[in-house]
């Protein structure tokens, strides 16, 4: 398949086809990850500037480990380190990388619309690491290619459980985007105060209680919960919030047989996700992490190479 | 004593010359008429002729952010918008909350602007607009005011809100108050609901207006003193007002054009262009203040020209300043609501000119002898594209950016003054 995309904003903009082109790509390179040697050279003389204007530690390293495993040049560079510490513009810092030519830059932020935003303005592709509220395209892709390979590709009919602060998650507005549009029966589980504005308009069934919400369920993805949003006057303690919404065991004694849990963490053991079954056999937490090393390799290799096609892998 | 006709001109669908003698309105005489050379003559071109429109909530930025717009090009983009008098918010730096500051922009408007268009500040109902203490209202009033707004960081004190409105009452003066309770609305960058949700991005419900217009309008009816509720944006504000209304509460109101024709899809694409407090709503709340103007629940449109610099709206949208430049662009938004049959151009007449006049106190023009003349003759076909050259405004923050508006100001006369001509008479 060729690649046409200029960059990577969000799940809508991809077709299920293209869905499964990345899948398919990145099970490539799962493979090349259980090498010995894990390092290819079809990147070589790439320049991926990884531009974390916001703190994360799995998905920087993450998309650090997989260009340099495509033999690609990763370069860092965080708010903290940046002339955006001293009142430069968005636009202005990334115009100035971009005048050092790299062949991707990938981006998180704070702040919805941000990766869209630099993208309108730079020629080089833009892959959004995570904006604001917004979007978080690569772990959904994560997400669904660990599903992927636990359900065989067939997601068509699964229930699937998303659980925790939905309103402030992008990783839950990319997720509801990619399983939907893989076939899933999409539920998500919270309390009114972290339920987004208009999800009644959302494709999705909406739950305020975990025991209903995981009848059936066939994966459940628990969300990190900011602690401030105790502050902020949403919850009206931590300990409350996991009283109901902690996800144990007991709570899937009514869901599927096979049923699976994930978190894109980092995780809040005992607030989200119990520490016993985010450790037991049903947990993918860190088939994810695998998963996200191999997405991020298909990715850059795509969004550098374009066009360039899957017997390039095997050939490096 | 001077006279100046101005033929080939509709007034009320009927052609004639419109005649100003010593700078006040004369005479319409319909039909041709005959002219000798010794007249003062300015051909109308056939221009529709509509009173001089009185905008009463601009942002002119200076003094203290003069990159933006200063009074000098404040006032050039108004007399090309077709006005003649702007009401001036208080948010400069420093604040309006002196007579230092009054006099200044006053001063400034007599340097660049000496026919007009007018400036006339609005002082801070607060000082610093901090919210916590009345400035020194009389202080304003007597260095030339018209009217005390905190407008941008609305007073949330009820108590003190209650005071202010009764200090400015003994004064005779007005107070412009912008609804917002600042704790529903905390953070929010967008309409709260279905696209803010999509968007991730925070909402600001309309309960923050509408729950202080409440309060506004229970003060008003307690204390039986007037209160103006600027740039309303929902359905159920207009609720309340017409409300207010039946049941003679002082309170007037105004919206703009932005909220008469635009609604939060604007926003899609994270299009900072689009990014106005209050924000810009749904459809059903377009219908319902569509629907006030033309029943006079709402009396005024204002534009609540914002202007912004280019660089400053370059930014992810969270993080960009609220406000549409509007002075360029709103009579020509406005003449959309005239085709489509929501108003006429009556009841734009009033919206736009003679309801803020009467409200604040100014000369209404409605074409009668001894009316002041401040008139602007308007081009209903011409088609115009809202580009950086043709906005007279510094800031080009509008989101018709680009696109084709219909009706064009061709000259804008102020005290029987030309002060804006488009008209090409070579």
């Amino acid at each position: 398949m060729n690649w046409t995309h200029k960059d990577l904003l969000d799940i809508e903009s991809l077709s299920i086809e293209e869905i499964q082109h990345i899948f398919h790509t990145s099970s490539r390179f799962i493979e090349i990850n259980s090498r010995s040697i894990k390092k290819v050279p079809i990147l070589k003389g790439k320049s991926v500037v990884l531009f974390f204007a916001e703190p994360s530690t799995r998905t920087k390293t993450s998309f650090d480990m997989a260009a340099k495993r495509l033999s690609a040049d990763s370069f860092s560079l965080a708010t903290s380190g940046s002339s955006l510490k001293k009142g430069e513009s968005l636009k202005d810092t990334v115009l100035t990388l971009q005048a050092m030519k790299p062949d991707v830059i990938v981006m998180r932020h704070n702040l919805s619309g941000s990766a869209g935003f630099i993208s309108k303005h730079l020629k080089c592709s833009v892959i959004n690491a995570g904006d604001g509220w917004h979007a978080h395209p690569t772990q959904a892709l994560l997400d669904g290619l660990t599903l992927n390979q636990v359900w065989h590709s067939n997601f068509t009919g699964k229930n699937l459980l998303l659980l925790g602060d939905i309103a402030h998650s992008r990783v839950a507005r990319s997720d509801i985007k990619l399983f939907t549009r893989l076939g899933c029966n999409v539920r998500i589980c919270a309390p009114r105060t972290l339920q987004p504005s208009g999800v009644d308009t959302w494709p999705v069934k909406v739950y305020n209680n975990l025991i209903d919400a995981c009848k059936g369920v066939d994966a459940v993805i628990s969300l990190r919960l900011q602690l401030e949003r105790q502050k902020a006057g949403l919850l009206p303690d931590i300990r409350e919030y996991a009283s109901r919404y902690c996800l144990s065991r007991h709570h899937l004694c009514n869901a599927g047989p096979d049923v699976r849990v994930m978190h894109p963490g980092p995780i809040n053991r005992g607030i989200e996700i119990s520490s016993e079954l985010a450790d037991s056999k049903d947990s993918l937490i860190l088939d994810q992490v695998e998963s996200g090393v191999a997405v991020r390799m298909a990715l850059l290799f795509l969004y550098c190479t374009g066009n360039k096609n899957e017997q390039e892998i095997q050939e490096d | 004593m001077a006279t100046l006709k101005i033929t080939n001109v509709f007034l009320n669908d009927q052609s004639g010359t419109l005649i100003i003698k010593d700078n006040t309105i004369d005479s319409f005489v319909q039909g041709r008429m005959s002219l000798d050379s010794s007249d003062n003559t300015f051909d109308g071109k056939g221009c529709t002729i509509m009173p001089g429109l009185i905008d009463v909530h601009v942002h002119l930025r200076e003094p203290g952010f003069e990159y933006k717009e200063d009074i000098n090009s404040g006032l050039g983009a108004a007399a090309g918008g077709g006005f003649s008098r702007v009401m001036a918010m208080a948010n400069t730096a420093p604040v309006n909350d002196n007579s230092a500051v009054t006099k200044l922009m006053l001063e400034k408007n007599q340097v660049h602007h000496p026919y007009g268009p007018y400036v006339h500040p609005v002082g801070a109902l607060t000082r610093n607009l901090q919210g916590k203490e009345l400035a020194p209202l009389a202080e304003l009033k007597d260095a030339g005011c018209k009217a005390f707004s905190n407008d941008g960081l609305p007073v949330q004190d009820n108590e003190l809100f209650r005071r202010a409105m009764e200090y400015a009452s003994d004064l005779d003066m007005l107070v412009i108050d912008h609804c917002e309770d600042s704790y529903l609305a905390a953070d929010g960058v967008m309409n709260e609901g279905r696209l803010s949700g999509y968007l991730g991005l925070k909402g600001i419900p309309t309960t923050a207006e509408s729950m202080q217009a409440a309060r506004d309008i229970l003060l008003a009816a307690y204390l039986d003193t007037p209160v103006h509720l600027a740039h309303i944006s929902c359905e159920e504000s207009v609720e309340l007002i017409a409300w207010a209304r039946e049941k003679s509460i002082p309170v007037t109101a105004e919206t703009c054009p932005h909220y008469l024709v635009w609604d939060e899809e604007a926003v899609q694409g994270y299009n900072t262009l689009a990014k106005v407090n209050p924000p810009l709503r749904t459809k059903k709340d377009v219908l319902a203040l569509r629907h006030a103007v033309k029943s006079g629940v709402i009396s005024i449109i204002a534009t609540d020209h914002a202007p912004h610099a280019d660089f400053e709206k370059e930014v992810p949208f969270a993080q960009a300043p609220n406000g549409i430049s509007g002075l360029d662009t709103a009579l020509s938004i406005c003449l959309q609501l005239v085709r489509d049959g929501v108003i006429n151009l009556s009841d734009l007449c009033g919206l736009m000119s003679h309801n803020p006049a009467q409200l604040f106190g100014f000369p209404v023009n409605r074409f009668s002898k001894g009316d002041p003349a401040d008139f602007i003759l308007v081009d209903m076909e011409k088609k115009w594209k809202v580009t950086s050259e043709s906005m007279l405004s510094k800031s080009k923050n509008t989101p018709c950016l680009g696109q084709t508006l219909q009706g064009r100001v061709m000259a804008n006369y102020i005290g029987g003054q030309k002060v804006l001509s488009r008209l090409d008479h070579s």
